[in-house]
This record gives C-alpha cells, structure tokens and sequence, in this order.
C-alpha cells in the first residue's frame, strides 16, 4: 500500500513536470533525419584549389548541392522553387558556383564555401528557346564574363556581380539556337542553329561587344531533328529527320562546308531509327539505334570511320580536358554484374587511360550518366575518378577501382510507404550477455546520476550522450514491446523498394522491383501505391508479412497494370504480375483468408473490379461479403463524384470468376461553371476509435457520428483555382462537402466566400480540419467542422436506458439516414501548408494532435483543442474544467512544439503517423527529399517511464528510506530502553 | 480593424522605388530582409552570413522562391499585377507573412502589409517578429529542484515526521499525555506475540 501510495504520488509531481517538448540534448534520441538531394542531371568537379575536394551538383528535383568528394556529404544545398528548373551549372573564378534555371531566366552565382547567394540576375528575351550557359576565361571591360544563351537572346554577364555587359537578340522566328562554341583562345564566339528546320545557320560574333561579324547560311534539301554533336570547336554533327543521313558541318572561319554520310554506309544492317547522343568530345561522336551503340570518329574532312559499335547499355561521359590540347572521356559499360569503367583519350580510341571492372549490386540498376574528374598521381600520372548515377538515382565515386562512397538519392522521390512488423525475438539469451549488460546498465545509470546532479565532467557529458544515441536497443531486428521498432517501407519513383529501420533509419535492404523495370511490353512504368498485403498475426506467423506494389506500364489510367509482392523481411519480389487490366483504383477489403492475406479488389478504368488473391478460398470469403463492397470514384475535371456497387460476374468474353462488373449507385455532379474539385480526403482505415460518445460540460452526452464512409470534398470557384492573388475576393468562393460514400448522401455544405485553395484537409474521427486562403482578411484559414449524430441524443435520458428503450445497440448503417448536426469554426493561421495529418494511436484513447507541415518545411504538433467549434471567447466555469480554451482570432504557433525542432525536411511531401503499440505514442515519418522520424507523445508519455528517468536517484531514494528506517528504529529502541531505566 | 486598414495603407505610401516594372505587364518585387542579432536583447547587430545563406523568400505559398544577397536584399522578377503574399523561412525567427499589392495602374508604388498584425509596412523590409527557440531550456541544478522532485519531498517528509513529532509529543501536557498513556495500557499494546495464534494462548 506504502508502495502504491508512493508511486501515485511520484507520478503526480512528475506530471507536473512541463516536458511537452524536447531539451537539446535529446536531440537524436527518438529522431533521425537524412538529407538527400534526388537525381543527379549535371555534376562540376572542384579539385584545383588545395583544400577541400567537392563536387557541385544540380539534380532533377531542381537542388543545387555540393558534395565533399570524399565522403559524399553535404556542405551546402539549396532547394529551388517547383518552376525554377536548372538549365545549368558551373564553377566561375574558382569561387563561384553559376547556375542558370527557370527556362534560361534566372542566372544565379553562390560562394562555393558556404552557400550564400552572392548574385542573382533576371534574364529575359524576345522569345522561348534552348538555354545554354558558356563560362569562358574572356575579359570585358575587366571582368571575367559568362556567355548565356536563353530566351532567343544571347547575353555577356559579368562573373563579379551579374551584370549583363552585352546582348544580342536573334529574333528570327524559325531560328532554333544549338549551340555557342568559343573556339579556345579566340575572341569571337559562334552561334549555330538550324532555320525552319532545314537551313544550317552560324553567325560569328564578337565577344568583346557583341558585335555580329559574320552571318552565313545553307539550305539543306532534308530536315534537321534533335541534336548536334559538337566534334570539333568548328565542325558539328547532325542527323537528318529520317535518321539516316548523317551530315558533317564544318564552318571554318564563318563558310560553311557540309558532308553528307548515309548511316548505312558506315553499318552493314540498317540500325533503324538512330538519335545523338550529346556528348562534346573532340573527333568523336555516338549515335544510339534500338540496339546498339555507336562510335563514330571523323576523320579529316568530313571523313566518318566507326571506331566501335557495342550493342551494351553504354554511357560516355563529356570530355575533359586533362592537359594543354589533350582531352579524355570515360565510357561505361555493364558486364553481367560488373561495370567496365574505361577513361580514353580524345584522339586515340584504341589505347585506353584508364580501365577498371567493378563490381555492382544488381540492385542499382544500369548507369544513367557519368562525369569524370583526374588528379595527379604521385609518380605524376594521370589518376581519374568518376561519378556514376545509376538507375535507382543513387549516386557513386568510383576511384582506383573501388567504390568510395554512395549515396542512395533515391529516397529523395518516395511516393508511398507502408510500415512492417519485425521478426518475433526468438528465446534463448546467454546469460553472460545479460551480466555485462546489467555492470553497463548500472555503470549508465551512475553516470546519469552524474548528469543530473551536475557533477559530470565534460567527458562524462560526452558519454552519457554516446550511450544514449547508440542505445543498441533501438536498432535491433526483432519487436520490442512498446512497438517501436518497425520497418518503414518506402516505394521511389525510380521503381525501387526500400526498408529503413525505424530505429535509426538505416537501410535493410532495398530492391529494384522487376515489374517496375522497363521492358518491351511496359515503356514507361511507374509505381503507384503500396499495401500491407499480408500481415500475419494468428494463424500464419511462420509466414513472412508481405506488401504489394500497385504499379502501371504509363502515366495514362488506362495504361496495363503491374503487380509485386515482395517479402518485408528479406526484400525478395516472390511475385510478379503483368495484369491484363488497367488500375484505376486498389481497394484494401476487411477480410482476409487463412494465410493472413489481405483480400483487395482493384477497379480498372472501365469500372471492373478485380479481385486479388486469386484463389477458390478468396472468392469464397469474397461471395459472402459481396453485398457489402461499396465505392466511391471522384472525377476532378468534371465535377462528378460517384458510389458504385457490385453486380455480378464479368459479362465479358473470357470467363474470369474474379472479375466483377460494377453498377452506379449514386452521383453527385457538382456545377462545372462554379465548382471544381480541389481536394478530398477519408478516414484513415485503420484508425481506432475509443468512445463514441463526448461528454460535455453540463453532464450532457454528444454522439460522434462515426462512420468509416466519411468522405470530404472541396471545391472552388473555377476561377480561382489558380495561384493566390489571381482573383478578387467576390469572385471566388469555397465549399466544403462532407458526402456518405455509400447512399452518396450529402451530410453537410458549407460555403466560405472570399476563400480559395489550395486547401489541405485531415479527417478523422468525426471531425475534419482544413486549411484554406482567406482572401478577405489575406490570411489562411484553418476550420474545423465537427459532426454529430442527433439521433442517438435521446439515449442520454437514464430511464429510458433502464427501461431498454434506446436505440444503442441497434446497427449502425449508413441506410439508417442519421439525423446529423454539425458545430464550425474558422481561426487563422499564419503560414502556408505543404501537408497536414493527425496523430494515430493504437486504440484512440489518447488526444489527437494535429501535424502541419509548413512552407518552412518544419512540422508542427498542434493540439486538436484548439480546434474545438465548442471554443467561445469567455468560457463557463464548467467548460473551463472540461478544457475549453478561450476563443482567439488566430491559431498559436509555440516554437516548442515543432516536432522537426531546428530541422527542415527539405521539399516535404507528406508526413505518415503509424500507432506504436504503447497508447500514448505515434510514430511520425515526414518524407520530402529528406527524410524525419520521430516518437511523438500527444499526451506526454503517461504509460511508461520516459528516457530521462533516473532509475538510480529512485534507488537510492529507496536505499535512503530503508537506512533511515533502521536508524529511526535503533533510535526509538534506545529511548525506550532509557524510558524503561527511568 | 478591416475597414480601417486600407485607409492605413494609403497613408503609408512612399515613392521608395521597391517596385519597378519590367516587360509584358510583369513587375518586379524587391525587397530586403533584415535579421537583427540578439533580437530579444536589445543589441542590433546583423547575422552572420552562414546564417543569411539558409534563409528563403516565398511567394504565393511556394510558387516562386528566392534566396538572399549578402546584404539581405531579395527579388522577384516577371511577377504578375495583384495581390501576393511573401512568407520568409529561417529556422529560427518567427516571420509574419506579408500581403503586397502590386498595382498595374500605377507601378512603382508599395503597397505591403504584414498580415500578423496588420501593420503597414513603407518600405519591404522585413524583420523577424521574434525569435523562435525550438528547445526547452534545462533548469540549473538548485537545491529547491532537488527538493521539489518527489523524492526531496518524501525524504522532507519522513524527517517532519522523525524530528518533528516527537517534538510535538513533548509539547503535550503532561497530564494528558498520562491519561493517554493510560488509556492505551489498558486497551494494550497489540505487540506482534498476541498477533501470533501461539502466543495468544499466553
């Protein structure tokens, strides 16, 4: 009893504690973050100045990054707008990194060091073509100047502070700029382009002004296509429209001379339909056919010979010129699990630089692109490493036949992730192990002890930190009890499944998905969702907890489908599908059969539903449930949201008996000329409901209305769907719907004039919170609409309850037609949102939290009572006690309760919350191109014992009791003898 | 407050030349954002540059984002006439958004308010409204913490009970302290041998 009582009270002053938020120190504990930069378009090597080697990067994902190059960490990065594409990139005066974006407008220079901005110009031009950024070592007016090429204008830009010294448009409406080539050492620049397609144009301009000196043109009977290949800083190669005819141009000193070669001639078998490759090393060039590879070397004047055909995947990198007038290149070659790194020098293609074979984990895929670097050796030869993207989008140094470093850049672009359990722990632990833990467990928890007491030296500060970051504990691969530890499984959209531990975000196992893998019969495939296909509990648990992969062969939704299953514990693909069906839409159904996989039915674009796993037993489990499936489609181009059923078997002409047509149940068409679809969003299915009823203040009972066929809908004035600011606040409006999916009924409406989207929304329970532009007050808007079910209010009455006249135990239904009453509110909020979710505990008890994902990239925790519509401004003394907050205009922002504290998770795209099996805690994965995990408490920890309690300090409390006990006892039987003596 | 914040804009007008028109009905906004050092204690200094490089300027949630100049200063450029909205992301300040009005009619006018607080602004500088400290600050170890922890208040406690109550047993009158002790004789003393079954027989 003197126990409970003790530790009741223990746990009422711990409460009172404040530890709603992280100290610095425990920073690292829960939480892992790692940054990524996505797929590398163009890399600069920087390895002339003694210092530090790095490498500046731009990637697909529009990031401007530099690596260390030896060890592929980030120094700097930063993350352009979502139109700000790089053109380009480069290094000017050894200090400034250049680059050119936005379609050739936006030209921005940044200290190599550290990132800062140093420069930024806005280039614009008659009209829209090529953008090509020339960094040259030309002087004007003292500067050192960068040639840029966008926009149909060609500017001189000064490096030092981006100025434009000098431009020059070339207005002609049919002229399609190739290439600007500064032939070395010269002052003039040549501008080359094709005229309406079938007229070669070279202009010779001065540098030093931008004077044109000289203008020349040729017809040429066919027509032009795609690129030119620069051989020589005066001769291009071209191909004509057909793909057949090569043509040598040369324009020496401004007159042009042209070879025409039939491809044929230089091949015996007519390679088919052929395209250059751009590449820009002198003498040489390649052209790709279906097949193969082809290298072809000009010799004299206009003289083609091929040097090689290979029918490998091959990749070349530019050249790069590695002393005075000697150039190299780098070829790359697979060889069943091998790469063959070769580096050549320009005019000799037989004799080789460099040649390496290393070996490559099948699971990155081929090589995508390479860029190459030298160094000088010791015994001063030339040394080269190279850069190599591979198809996952990871990134590799490869030097002196090794890999250095890698870097999985794939994780930059998840389009979905679903989590796994880990394998049970199997018994059986030596008992030696368990002594020195429990010397290690003592010894901690001394220097804890230590810590708390300030009496630890800054070495023992140092340890106590180790300790508590490599808790071996975390990282394990089995399950603990508080279901921490989990793999989190992340699909990429290079078509690559990864499983990061929870623990500490480390990678399990990552696998190339062979149905995501271009083919013959799939051109273009991309990966759509993930779904826990298995998950054994009960009967399967020797079974491994599978997950499928919902992918289609092209971005339309009537492109064939593709399934995987892959094992979540050794990444294998045990399955692989080609559907004869397209994939509109993948429903996860509530059953499952006796080996724990889950039934999912998959709805095509002509509204068939497929059933999955195609076994006799799935129908069968499927055949009683069959009036019970019900689904909702939403059209967002027509405004049209509708419910559907099952009818019967396919009609169709094979006998398919997993096929079901569909039939129309109810549509909702929305008014195309003042509504469009711009968001809607569900319950989460697995989410956990405690109590249906809220008590409020006034002992009064409120029902949910809970139903999981919940769906949200808003819509916006056409006009104003566009960017904030198009519009004025008359002409545009919001409404929001909350629809039943099954009768298509129309639970609520609600219409905010004067607002516009994007609109962000999270439903749960039974409420829904959104987040909108207020045009009006030019604030966002957050809004909360709960829902209540009104026909269960009459069961508050007790007698009725007694007598068993209430309808508590009657069947929820969505054909029961509820009567409903919703409560709003509206409260402003400061910033933009990039994604909102809801913490997510295992069975509901715990309050929710809402975490909002700002335009700062950080996530915010906020406490769903403040979005209470039962909020009022002076609240009775009953509601203060139930916890209603007075009512403020605009929602706070408590700089404690950012989840990400001082990290950003750069471009976020979505934050996932997964319960962990301890009520109090949700696990919150925030994905963008970085990656966050954290534990996040919405109610502090209650259920157990957070990280930071000092097991000793109780100990010892406890040995104090004890000792004073004796004492206390010897004392008292002392007096007594005393007393007795008297 | 609505009503009157327009007229607020009006007055705040300057010629200050943020705006300047560029080509095909598109203009550019410039602005500068300015981070004082130890905004919360009164030394205006300007950060470090290390810190300025991480800093982005948005336009219309994300649209369009700028970095800054070493002195601060941002722009963006072919911005279309209407009202915008720029928010500042540094980890570490708390920025209002701010409304801006880029007129067509007349260019080179400045309309911007910070929307937080409706304050008009003459010029587009920005300032943090705060500082944000994402941790909490870990108390110093003070003797009344330890005390205040229950385990200093169960220990405070027990050495009440141990010193002070036999204090309180002295300060009792003699006489009733007798009859208390009496009364207890006679009821007795259950000492553990009379808990026994054995020793109940004595």
């Amino acid at each position: 009893m003197a126990i409970m009582s003790f530790i009741f009270v223990f746990f009422f002053f711990s409460s009172l504690q404040p530890i709603l938020s992280l100290y610095e120190d425990q920073v690292g504990l829960m939480d892992w973050h790692q940054q990524y930069i996505g797929k590398v378009k163009q890399a600069v090597f920087h390895t002339h100045k003694t210092g530090r080697k790095r490498v500046v990067a731009s990637t697909e994902q529009n990031i401007i990054a530099t690596l260390d190059l030896r060890s592929g960490e980030i120094f700097w990065r930063h993350v352009l707008g979502p139109n700000d594409v790089v053109d380009g990139i480069d290094i000017a005066l050894g200090k400034y990194v250049i680059t050119l974006s936005s379609g050739g407008s936006i030209l921005r220079a940044w200290n190599l060091p550290d990132g800062q901005m140093v420069w930024e110009s806005s280039l614009h031009g008659p009209k829209h073509s090529k953008s090509l950024l020339l960094t040259t070592n030309l002087i004007i007016e003292k500067d050192n100047s960068l040639i840029v090429f966008s926009n149909g204008r060609l500017n001189a830009v000064s490096c030092i502070d981006g100025e434009v010294l000098w431009k020059k448009d070339f207005e002609e409406e049919s002229l399609e700029v190739q290439q600007v080539i500064q032939p070395p050492g010269s002052d003039f620049i040549y501008v080359v382009g094709f005229a309406a397609s079938s007229q070669f144009e070279t202009y010779k301009i001065n540098a030093k002004n931008g004077e044109l000196l000289k203008h020349e043109s040729t017809a040429f009977s066919g027509r032009f296509s795609g690129e030119v290949s620069l051989v020589s800083s005066e001769t291009v190669a071209a191909l004509d429209s057909t793909g057949s005819i090569l043509l040598t141009i040369s324009f020496h000193n401004g007159k042009i001379s042209s070879q025409q070669t039939p491809v044929s001639n230089l091949l015996e078998d007519s390679p088919g339909l052929a395209v250059i490759i751009h590449s820009s090393v002198t003498g040489i060039f390649a052209i790709k056919t279906d097949a193969a590879t082809i290298f072809i070397r000009v010799i004299g004047e206009g003289k083609l010979e091929v040097v090689e055909k290979t029918n490998h995947e091959t990749v070349v990198s530019d050249a790069l010129t590695i002393s005075e007038g000697q150039q190299a290149f780098a070829l790359v070659q697979h060889a069943g699990s091998n790469i063959h790194l070769t580096v050549k020098p320009a005019h000799d293609w037989d004799s080789n630089l460099l040649k390496e074979s290393i070996k490559m984990d099948q699971q990155r895929g081929f090589v995508h692109k390479v860029f190459i670097n030298n160094y000088i050796r010791t015994d001063r030869s030339h040394g080269f490493r190279a850069l190599i993207v591979m198809e996952d989008h990871s990134l590799l140094l490869l030097q002196q036949g090794a890999i250095v470093w890698s870097r999985e850049d794939g994780l930059a672009s998840i389009i979905d992730v679903t989590t796994s359990e880990l394998p049970v722990e199997k018994a059986g632990v030596s008992v030696a192990k368990v002594e020195l833990n429990l010397f290690e467990w003592l010894k901690g928890h001394v220097l804890k002890l230590k810590g708390t007491l300030m009496l630890a030296t800054p070495e023992d500060i140092a340890a106590i930190q180790y300790m508590r970051l490599k808790s071996s504990e975390k990282s394990k691969m089995t399950r603990d009890h508080n279901g921490f530890r989990k793999l989190l499984i992340a699909l990429t959209r290079a078509g690559k499944l990864f499983a990061l531990h929870t623990g500490d975000g480390r990678i399990v196992w990552s696998h190339l998905l062979q149905s995501l893998h271009k083919s013959e019969s799939c051109r273009q495939p991309i990966g759509l969702n993930l779904h826990q296909w298995q998950v054994p509990h009960h009967h399967a648990l020797d079974e491994n907890p599978s997950v499928l992969v919902v992918g289609r062969c092209g971005p339309s939704s009537d492109a064939l489908g593709v399934l995987s299953l892959v094992d979540s514990y050794t990444g294998k693909e045990f399955s692989s599908l080609r559907l004869v069906h397209s994939v509109a839409q993948v429903i996860p159904l509530p059953y499952t059969d006796s080996t724990e996989q889950r039934l999912h039915l998959l709805i095509d674009a002509d509204k068939h539903a497929h059933l999955y796993p195609k076994t006799p037993e799935a129908i069968d489990i499927f055949q009683s449930e069959f009036s019970n499936v019900y689904w909702y489609s939403v059209d967002d181009d027509n405004g049209i949201i509708k419910g559907y059923a099952l009818k019967t078997k396919c009609s169709g002409n094979v006998a398919d008996e997993f096929c079901f047509d569909s039939r129309e149940l109810w549509s909702i068409v929305l008014p195309s000329e003042s509504e469009k679809i711009i968001t809607t969003a569900t319950r989460k299915l697995n989410e956990a409901v405690h109590t249906q009823a809220k008590l409020i203040a006034d002992q009064d009972v409120m029902y949910k209305y809970i139903s999981s066929n919940l769906l949200f809908v808003a819509t916006v004035a056409p006009k104003a769907s566009g960017e904030i600011g198009s519009v004025t606040p008359e002409e545009s409006w919001l409404v929001v719907y909350l629809i039943d999916t099954v009768t298509g009924r129309v639970l609520h409406r609600m219409t905010h004039h004067g607002s516009q989207g994007p609109v962000q929304a999270v439903l749960s329970e039974n409420w829904v919170v959104y987040h909108y532009f207020n045009l009006r007050a030019h604030r966002y808007e957050m809004s909360v609409i709960e829902i209540y079910d009104q026909s269960r209010a009459d069961n508050k009455d007790v007698w009725k309850l007694v007598v068993g006249n209430h309808n508590l135990t009657s069947p929820v239904s969505s054909y029961s037609r509820a009567e409903v009453i919703t409560k709003s509110q509206s409260y402003f909020f400061t910033h933009s949102l990039k994604a909102i979710a809801v913490t997510l505990t295992v069975k509901g008890i715990t309050s929710k939290q809402l975490l909002i994902g700002t335009i700062g990239d950080q996530v915010l925790a906020l406490d769903k009572r403040f979005l209470d519509p039962r909020r009022s401004v002076n609240p009775t003394q009953a509601e203060r006690e139930e916890g209603i907050i007075p009512l403020t205009d605009s929602l706070p922002i408590i700089p404690q309760s950012y989840i990400t504290h001082s990290l950003r998770v750069e471009g976020l795209q979505s934050i996932i919350t997964v319960a962990a099996k301890l009520e109090s805690t949700t696990l919150v994965f925030a994905h963008g191109l970085d990656l966050f995990f954290t534990h996040y408490a919405p109610s502090r920890t209650y259920d157990s014992l957070t990280e930071d309690f000092s097991y000793a300090l109780l100990l010892i409390t406890i040995v104090a009791l004890v000792a004073a006990i004796f004492v206390t006892w010897i004392l008292s039987q002392r007096k007594e003898l005393q007393d007795r003596w008297r | 407050m609505a009503a009157v914040t327009p007229l607020l804009l009006l007055l705040l007008l300057s010629s200050a030349p943020s705006f300047s028109s560029g080509s095909r009905n598109a203009y550019n906004i410039n602005g500068r954002v300015k981070i004082p050092q130890g905004l919360g204690l009164g030394t205006k200094g300007y950060a470090l540059p290390g810190r300025m490089s991480n800093v982005k300027v948005l336009l219309n949630g994300g649209q369009n984002i700028t970095f800054l100049r070493p002195d601060g200063y941002f722009s963006f450029h072919n911005i279309p006439a209407g009202t915008h909205l720029i928010e500042v992301s540094a980890i570490g300040y708390f920025f209002s958004p701010v409304r801006v009005d880029v007129s067509a009619r007349n260019p080179g006018k400045v309309q911007a308010a910070l929307t937080e607080n409706r304050k008009g602004l003459s010029e587009l500088v920005l300032e943090p409204l705060r500082e944000e400290q994402y941790y909490e600050i870990r108390e110093p170890f003070s003797i009344m913490s330890l005390l205040k922890s229950p385990m200093g208040l169960m220990v405070g406690f027990m050495l009440a009970v141990a010193f002070l109550m036999p204090k309180l047993v002295e300060n009792m009158d003699p006489e009733e302290m007798r009859r208390a002790q009496e009364e207890m004789r006679s009821q007795g003393v259950p000492s553990l041998s009379s808990l026994l079954p054995g020793g109940a027989r004595n």
